[in-house]
């Protein structure tokens, strides 16, 4: 790891204050000591926010549920008021990484992680996300059976996390503040695709924070599942995983959300499942056509066909456990 | 204060006898004075980049350590505390040997800055044990022969032991899932599954017959 400066910083303003060109920001530390230590970022100073008391916690209210950033995996996972009303939430939070990571790992981390594609995280190869020569993403001539199935014409990455596919699924909304004030972004405009940026994962600028994550309060008769699929059943990187919100009215579907983690750059609305859900009675039958149109617009690359068939597994199988009409796959990951 | 109070003395004197521009001069001087006393009054909180006095609380003592803020938390014990129970295999927290208590809670000792262990009380494999008793889970671990090689096993009995304390009575799935970061290439897993139950199953009984001396039970 590179030498750095630190600071420790107690408040939102003590940290606006300490941030600039050379600052970057540390909470719980996880992916970023991970890319220090693969020599893939070497910030000078690092400004230790973990201890910054007004960031944390988590706040049930009437119109929706208050995060603070600093929130651990764990803490959300736990937490009741998000286990009855944001299950979605609560599984997503509670089956990424590992108990010892979840127990460190903070909500604003893990929204803000950068892409575990290995051409990115590796000093041997000049990617052009990380301001390579490269012309061509290496992923589209080289190993790329975990890359992205949808739109990975510019760039074939995954975004890892988990915690935003729920997040997505539910219209929560990412409060960031600056030196100049305050704002709300959605997470639907969150995350920036490849071919908008390719350094930029998301819209936070230099010298901004997240200091709160607002999920709405979900409306009557819905119901939320999160699943992923991976190599392994106990803790794995997910190779496929599905949250699904539905507002039900008996088993008829009033309104979906379904939303894709690792199968484009940025988490994303399937609306193709969407559409075939919403007016729908669920039933095993409209759940599998849900799931096959989500994948119509898969453009596999030379390793990754299997990601079509495993995000219609997963798909169909989350659809209907947010149903009541399926219990948890065992062999999803958890 | 004194300085403040000196540069307005000489304020003034400049200001009965000198043109604008060298009051303004003057002005400005006043104010760099009061920007460095306050400057003073809080100083620069940066820390590093070179090696540092460090305290840290580890398995109930006070340890001063001299580290770079750079330095992790397995390094520091390892290197600095001596404490090598703490194991460092995979260094990105993808392994879990590196596994210790931070405030009773399980955490990555290798994805943690030593700094940022301060004001939290540590406790590390070495801290199970009573003197030369070995605390139950190591016991356990030792009758079942729960281990192979032994790198993952620290962390393997940190897990299991912070399990029993949040959970005196856990099933098999709960053990698995405590235990789902921590890898073990010699596949022990079943033998730290027995041995992890039986502990909790040991409590339960020596819970049980407290209550029945005490007369709770009745």
């Amino acid at each position: 790891m590179n030498k750095f400066a630190y600071v420790d910083c107690k408040t939102v303003d003590e940290t606006l204050a300490q941030l600039g060109p050379d600052a970057t920001i540390k909470a719980g530390g996880i992916d970023l000591l991970d890319l220090m230590k693969d020599g893939i970022v070497a910030p000078p100073k690092l400004v230790n926010i973990r201890n910054v008391s007004s960031l944390r916690g988590i706040t049930a209210a009437p119109d929706g549920l208050r995060i603070g950033p600093l929130s651990t995996l764990t803490e959300i996972s736990v937490h009741p008021e998000v286990q009855l009303r944001y299950a979605a939430l609560s599984d997503a939070a509670g089956h990424a990484a590992t108990p010892q990571v979840r127990n460190m790992a903070t909500l604003g981390g893990n929204i803000m992680q950068r892409p575990r594609c290995w051409y990115f995280r590796s000093t041997d190869f000049d990617c052009k996300k990380k301001g390579g020569t490269s012309q061509d993403c290496h992923a589209h001539e080289g190993e790329n059976q975990y890359h992205a199935v949808i739109n990975n014409g510019t760039c074939a990455m995954v975004h890892p996390s988990s915690t935003a596919v729920p997040l997505l699924a539910m219209n929560a909304e990412v409060e960031l503040t600056s030196k100049r004030g305050k704002r709300t972004v959605p997470m639907s405009g969150f995350y920036v695709p490849p071919e908008k940026s390719l350094i930029n994962e998301t819209v936070v600028q230099p010298g901004e924070i997240i200091t709160s994550i607002f999920v709405p309060a979900p409306e009557p008769g819905t119901r939320s599942a999160y699943q992923k699929y991976g190599e392994k059943e106990s803790f794995d990187w997910p190779l496929a995983d599905a949250g699904v919100v539905l507002v039900m009215a008996g088993q008829h579907c009033r309104q979906a959300r379904v939303v894709l983690g690792v199968a484009a750059p940025t988490p994303m609305r399937a609306t193709a499942a969407e559409a075939v859900l919403t007016g729908k009675t669920i039933d095993e039958a409209t759940a599998r056509a849900a799931a096959k149109a989500a994948m119509q617009e898969a453009t596999p690359l030379s390793q990754n066909g299997y990601k079509t068939q495993l995000f219609q597994t997963a798909i169909y199988r989350t659809v209907l456990l947010a149903a009541g009409q399926m219990q948890r796959d065992p062999s999803a990951i958890g | 204060m004194a300085d403040e109070h000196k540069s307005t003395f000489s304020r003034r004197g400049f200001l009965k006898g000198a043109g604008v521009a060298a009051a303004t001069t003057a002005v400005e001087s006043a104010n760099a004075l009061a920007r460095e006393a306050q400057a003073a009054a809080q100083p620069d909180p940066t820390l590093g980049p070179g090696a540092l006095p460090v305290k840290l609380r580890i398995n109930g003592q006070d340890h001063a350590v001299t580290i770079e803020p750079r330095y992790t938390l397995a390094e520091t014990l390892r290197n600095n505390v001596g404490l090598t129970g703490t194991k460092v295999v995979c260094d990105r927290g993808s392994c879990s040997a590196c596994t210790v208590w931070l405030d009773n809670v399980p955490a990555l000792a290798c994805m943690t800055l030593a700094i940022d262990a301060t004001g939290r009380e540590i406790t590390t494999i070495e801290g199970l044990a009573t003197g030369d008793t070995m605390h139950q889970v190591q016991a356990a671990f030792v009758k079942h022969d729960a281990l192979q090689c032994g790198f993952c096993t620290p962390g393997m009995i940190m897990s299991c032991a912070a399990l029993l304390e949040r959970n005196p009575n856990p099933r098999l799935a709960d053990v698995k899932h405590a235990v789902s970061g921590n890898l073990c290439r010699c596949g022990t897993y079943p033998k730290v599954f027995a041995a992890t139950l039986e502990v909790a199953q040991q409590r339960q009984q020596t819970a049980g017959l407290v209550g029945l001396t005490t007369g709770k039970e009745a």
